[in-house]
């Protein structure tokens, strides 16, 4: 190695060390539930049958999106149930969307904040770019040294990664909201909550839901790589593809991972476009 | 107009935007202009020192061209801006000194606004747009949408309810806006350049229903607008501003016929006087007067040989205004005793009262020699006479030397 002036890795590593050494009982806490959670959800879409779950899926698809992304659901889904990744294929879901909830439980009120402070936003703009610049493997080290290995620290290094888009499409959404609007608004005698929830948040709503479909392709694509440590679903049959060199079960995961991504990018789209009467 | 009820008052109001506001504020004080401030400090002064005293049930206008600081003047009566020193005082308090729930309450029941660009809620129906003042208040559905529908019904959108704003046209959007505020029912009505996003045609109805709607209403309505025909249109009291300054403040004659600074003199001169100068600032009022009793044919014929005038207005004892009599009658009468002078009155000419306009008198002189006799409404009483050279002087805007020019110059013809 070349020689160093100054050693920021070594500074990261002890904090991490730190955090681990002090909180340890904290992270056991989160793991042990955050773990319950994801396999009860996990549970739940394995114990119904299968077409009870495309059937569901459908429904959804059907009454937001109409017939063609209804069909398309059904069509994929089924695919995949034939190639035999129905089980994965749960677990990925299960784990997406738990992870999307959670990111967009601390990315939308963080969006609305940077978008009403701009003291804030010179903060966490820069977070947002090392959040989602990078290499998304570099946050598999510190949730393995927090939660070891496992669904949760797979969430919790999906989180950090699918977070920034919601965060950023939120502040976006609501600065674009037309001042006037907000003007009239406030000289009718509306509180801030009042201005937030009347006004700015259904006049930022494509926007937000751009987000949310954001955070859930963020998510997916993060999933697959958490199956190197251990997340299960699809990442580690990609993974194990990877490692035999299967070109088969890589091929076969791999598109299980594209139909799903393709399946939710349009539920979730279709959730944006005003309803058609 | 009631002038007695002072309904909100705007008492040595600044306004400064920017940073160093205390140093720019004590420039101010000193007399500094708007642009050596900005120069020497980087804030912009939205209002400088502004007075007001604004009455119940009327309509005053402010008017300005953009950056006089008239929209930025608007918005300190709610509060929407901050003034940086002085009060404003609605219902004995000073709205600045409120706290966060005792300005909602008036923003909520005292005063609504109306928007130049509407400031519609896209995603709602134009009845939910109108009730939104009063979801706000926690009104209930039902009785919100009653509110709303009263509000709808004022201003002529029936059948519109359950459209969104995308779906109207301009004029039917600034409907919304109005019915939006009236829904309120405020005791004050702040209209921000409200019509100037309209097209003419439809900014004249607007206008004339505005009007309308306020001699049903009778709100206190302060209105923001560039254009000085909308103003004189719509202003029972008219207040110029430029740079931030209250130029002038004074109903639309006394702005058009006494111009306060060159400036308002300037911006007036543009104007179309004929629909607002009135009999009673053209007028002669020390004329010479044929009294029918009094008076004997000598001393009328005295009277109109001092002044070189062909005819007099005459009155009877009451002092009101009967008629006309012409020089060559009065001589008839001179010379023949037997003749009564005042079978020689020729009553059948126009007389006008003195709110007549010069577009309203223009017509009458058409067929008659005469001067047109001013009366009371309530008394008929001789008040003064309008000449027919001061009328053609108003309309055309020639002077009295350039007139007689042209009628030389047609008599050549």
């Amino acid at each position: 190695m070349e020689q160093r002036i100054f050693n920021i890795g070594s500074s990261v590593e002890k904090a991490v060390m730190w955090l681990t050494e002090h909180f340890g009982p904290v992270f056991d806490v989160i793991k042990d539930n955050g773990n319950g959670l994801i396999e009860g959800f996990e549970n739940l879409l394995l114990f119904f049958p299968f077409y009870v779950v495309i059937a569901l899926l459908i429904a959804v698809a059907w009454y937001k999106g109409g017939k063609g992304v209804a069909f398309m659901t059904g069509a994929g889904l089924l695919f995949i149930y034939g190639m035999g990744f129905w089980t994965e294929t749960m677990q990925t879901l299960a784990l997406v969307l738990i992870s999307t909830i959670v990111a967009l439980i601390i990315a939308v009120p963080l969006g609305i904040l940077s978008a009403k402070y701009r003291n804030l936003e010179r903060w966490i703009r820069p977070m947002l770019d090392l959040m989602q610049t990078m290499p998304a493997f570099v946050y598999l080290i510190p949730a393995v040294l927090f939660f070891s290995i496992g669904k949760l620290p797979g969430a919790f290094a999906t989180i950090i990664f699918a977070m920034p888009p919601a965060v950023r499409l939120t502040s976006l959404g609501i600065k674009e909201v037309s001042p006037e609007v907000v003007e009239a608004a406030k000289s009718f005698g509306a509180t801030p909550m009042q201005v937030l929830l009347k006004v700015e948040l259904p006049l930022a709503k494509n926007s937000l839901l751009a987000g949310v479909n954001q955070t859930i392709m963020m998510s997916l694509s993060m999933v697959v790589i958490a199956g190197m440590i251990a997340a299960g679903g699809l990442g580690e049959k990609v993974l194990e593809g990877i490692n035999n060199l299967d070109i088969g079960l890589g091929f076969e995961s791999g598109l299980s991972v594209v139909i799903l991504a393709i399946i939710l990018d349009r539920i979730t789209q279709s959730f944006g476009a005003t309803k058609k009467k | 107009m009631p002038e007695s009820n002072i309904k909100i008052e705007v008492k040595d109001l600044n306004l400064i935007f920017g940073k160093n506001k205390k140093e720019a504020l004590s420039l101010l004080a000193n007399g500094e202009t708007k642009s050596k401030i900005l120069q020497k400090t980087g804030a912009t002064v939205g209002v400088n020192n502004a007075s007001l005293e604004i009455y119940e049930g009327e309509i005053f206008v402010i008017m300005g061209l953009s950056g006089s600081g008239k929209s930025s003047l608007l918005r300190c009566l709610n509060l929407l801006n901050n003034p940086t020193s002085g009060d404003i005082i609605f219902h004995g308090r000073s709205i600045s000194k409120m706290n966060q729930n005792e300005l909602r309450e008036v923003r909520r029941t005292g005063m609504s606004m109306v928007f130049q660009k509407f400031g519609l809620l896209p995603h709602r129906t134009v009845a939910d747009n109108i009730a939104f003042g009063l979801e706000l208040q926690g009104v209930n559905k039902e009785e919100r949408l009653d509110k709303a529908h009263k509000s709808i019904e004022n201003v002529g959108l029936q059948g519109f309810e359950n459209k969104l704003p995308s779906e109207l046209s301009g004029g039917m959007q600034q409907r919304v806006g109005l019915a939006r505020a009236l829904a309120n029912d405020p005791e004050i009505l702040l209209m921000d350049e409200a019509f100037s996003a309209l097209d003419p045609l439809i900014k004249a109805e607007m206008q004339n229903e505005l009007l309308d709607l306020q001699e049903k209403l009778k709100k206190t309505i302060v209105f923001i607008t560039h254009d000085l025909d909308e103003a004189i249109k719509l202003g029972d009291r008219i207040a110029i501003m430029k740079d931030g300054i209250i130029e002038q403040v004074g109903i639309a004659e006394e702005i058009l016929t006494s111009p306060a600074t060159p400036y308002v003199k300037a911006f007036v001169e543009k104007v179309d006087r004929k629909s607002v100068i009135s009999a009673e600032t053209l007028m002669f009022k020390n004329m010479e007067v044929a009294h029918i009793k009094k008076d004997g044919p000598q001393s009328i014929m005295r009277k109109m040989r001092q002044k070189g005038l062909s005819s007099l207005p005459v009155v009877n004892e009451k002092q009101e205004f009967i008629g006309f009599i012409r020089l060559r009658n009065v001589l008839k009468v001179t010379k023949d005793s037997s003749l009564n002078l005042s079978d020689f009155v020729e009553t059948n000419v126009a007389s006008v009262y003195s709110h007549f306009t010069v577009e309203e008198m223009l017509p009458l002189i058409a067929d008659t020699h005469f001067s047109l006799a001013v009366v009371a409404e309530d008394s008929g009483k001789l008040l003064g006479i309008v000449t027919q050279t001061s009328l053609i002087i108003e309309a055309t805007k020639y002077n009295s030397e350039e007139i007689e020019l042209l009628q030389e110059e047609a008599q050549e013809i």
